[in-house]
């Protein structure tokens, strides 16, 4: 007897694993993923303006990351890392950490950017990084999000050297060249924020008299 | 009604302690709690949204002088008990997997003999404009009230609506690389202070879903599940689809076939 329901078991767990593992691995949508995507681009009033159309559209990282519930194996993350990372481009003075002072505002702006016919943003709306939104900094800030890690005190931790300075920018520029697939947006990529604008954020994060690390 | 007043109270004065210190460094966090206060002292506003649904379903409307209380909305003509708990579902006359306001319009066209135009022009509130479909959709839902979500999603209609819809909670793009997972997809996050569910699993979807509709303290209205939805789409900064689209319905089966079992208290009543 127990011998049997060891053995009927053992083979439970054998068939299930697999079972287990493959379900795990399906991509969203599974035998559905083309009609999805057809429903998906379908839904959408003919007179949005083309502009705004180009939202829905998904390169290879975005489509790669949905395939794998944003959790890809190393292999293909490693090969987005790369290719993420060959989109960096830095202001034209070469000049990577700019005022903090306008850093704290950007980190605080979450509004800009939004279309459609319900509840546009006029045009010329501030758009900022919306940090906060998502990360712990200014320890005065207590309305903070935390999809992503604290950085308060990141520069009191990490130090200023211009290893760090870059690693910021980069990270703000495209986040994806750093873990593909993160949920941090790629800033500097989409033109959500300019070169300069990110050298203020990284100041933000790293100058000594910030708030981010003074307080 | 006084048993969820109670629960509503009780979770103003947890959200009003938590808030406090907040309240004294942002005065917009503030008015919102002021508003949100202001608005309990009499219950739900949502309550009077249910009355004015129940009124719409019985009067005789429309090109045809007719009610609703024919309405099939799944359980049968003219029976409400259970029948938002249990929508999107596959309906045999459309053809199609339909959720309470497709269904419910769809009704307002055949019963009364309204276009399809006239009945969805006013989808939601605009200042001094309120919207009949939010008031049905509030009484609809509340005969859901203390009821389990019930959407298998069995039939093979409903099943791949439910496929569809996860596929477009992952689908990324647009210039904030989001998606719904990226909110939604983990256990105990927030945005700035607004806690956010896991919709990926029983508890976080059940959570979300049972509450809706829901009265929305800071747009002064009743939102209903379709709302909630095309306004996640424009803060992702997407285009917004339109009012009853197939990918909305999809989203929607996604998450009640994944809230399935949990019990509804609707109507709600959120920031």
């Amino acid at each position: 007897m127990n011998f049997k329901f060891g053995l009927f078991f053992g083979l439970t767990v054998a068939f299930a694993a697999p079972a287990f593992a493959q379900k795990a691995l399906e991509a969203p949508g599974g035998k559905y993923a083309k009609d999805a995507e057809q429903v998906f681009r379908s839904s959408f009033r003919d007179d949005n303006p083309k502009y705004w159309m180009s939202r829905l559209a998904q390169d290879e990282t975005m489509k790669t990351c949905g395939q794998y519930r944003d959790n890809p194996p190393r292999k293909i993350g490693e090969k987005l890392e790369k290719l993420n990372a060959a989109t960096i481009r830095y202001p034209v003075e070469g000049k990577l950490i700019g005022d903090w002072k306008e850093g704290e505002k950007l980190a605080a702006v979450g509004t800009g950017g939004h279309i459609g016919f319900i509840q546009p943003d006029p045009a010329g709306k501030l758009r900022g990084g919306n940090c906060y939104a998502c990360h712990q900094l200014a320890k005065k800030e207590v309305a903070y999000g935390t999809i992503g890690p604290s950085l308060q005190h990141f520069g009191k931790i990490r130090g200023n050297s211009d290893e760090i300075i870059k690693y910021a920018y980069d990270k703000i520029y495209n986040s994806n060249a750093f873990s593909a697939c993160t949920n941090m947006p790629r800033f500097g990529l989409h033109n959500w924020l300019t070169p300069e604008q990110i050298t203020h954020i990284v100041a933000f994060l790293v100058d000594p008299e910030s708030p981010v690390n003074k307080d | 009604m006084i048993r969820r007043l109670m629960k509503t109270l009780v979770g103003a004065a947890v959200f009003a302690a938590f808030a406090g210190g907040v309240a004294a460094q942002d005065s917009k966090v503030a008015d919102e709690i002021a508003k949100y206060r202001e608005a309990l002292a009499d219950g739900n506003p949502a309550d009077l949204f249910e009355l004015k649904g129940e009124g719409l379903w019985t009067e005789k409307r429309g090109p045809k002088n007719a009610s609703l209380e024919q309405c099939d909305l799944g359980q049968g003509p003219g029976k409400l008990e259970g029948a938002y708990a249990a929508l999107p579902k596959y309906f045999k006359d459309t053809g199609k997997v339909m959720d309470v306001e497709s269904r419910l319009v769809h009704c307002m066209v055949t019963l009364q003999g309204f276009t399809q135009a006239e009945v969805t022009k006013q989808w939601y509130s605009k200042p001094g404009k309120d919207s009949d479909i939010e008031a049905l959709v509030t009484y609809i839902g509340a005969k859901s009230n203390g009821m389990k979500i019930n959407v298998p999603a069995t039939h093979p209609e409903e099943a791949k609506m439910a496929k569809m819809g996860e596929y477009i909670f992952y689908r990324r793009s647009g210039p904030q690389d989001f998606s719904c997972a990226i909110c939604h997809g983990q256990e105990g996050k927030r945005i700035r202070l607004q806690e956010l569910g896991n919709l990926t699993t029983q508890d976080g979807a059940g959570f979300a879903m049972k509450t809706w509709p829901s009265y929305r303290v800071s747009q002064g209205t009743v939102w209903t599940m379709q709302r909630r939805l095309i306004d996640c789409m424009r803060q992702a900064r997407w285009p917004e689809p339109n009012y009853l689209a197939d990918s909305i319905i999809a989203l929607e089966t996604f998450l009640q076939k994944t809230a399935t079992g949990t019990v509804m208290e609707t109507p709600g009543i959120k920031r």
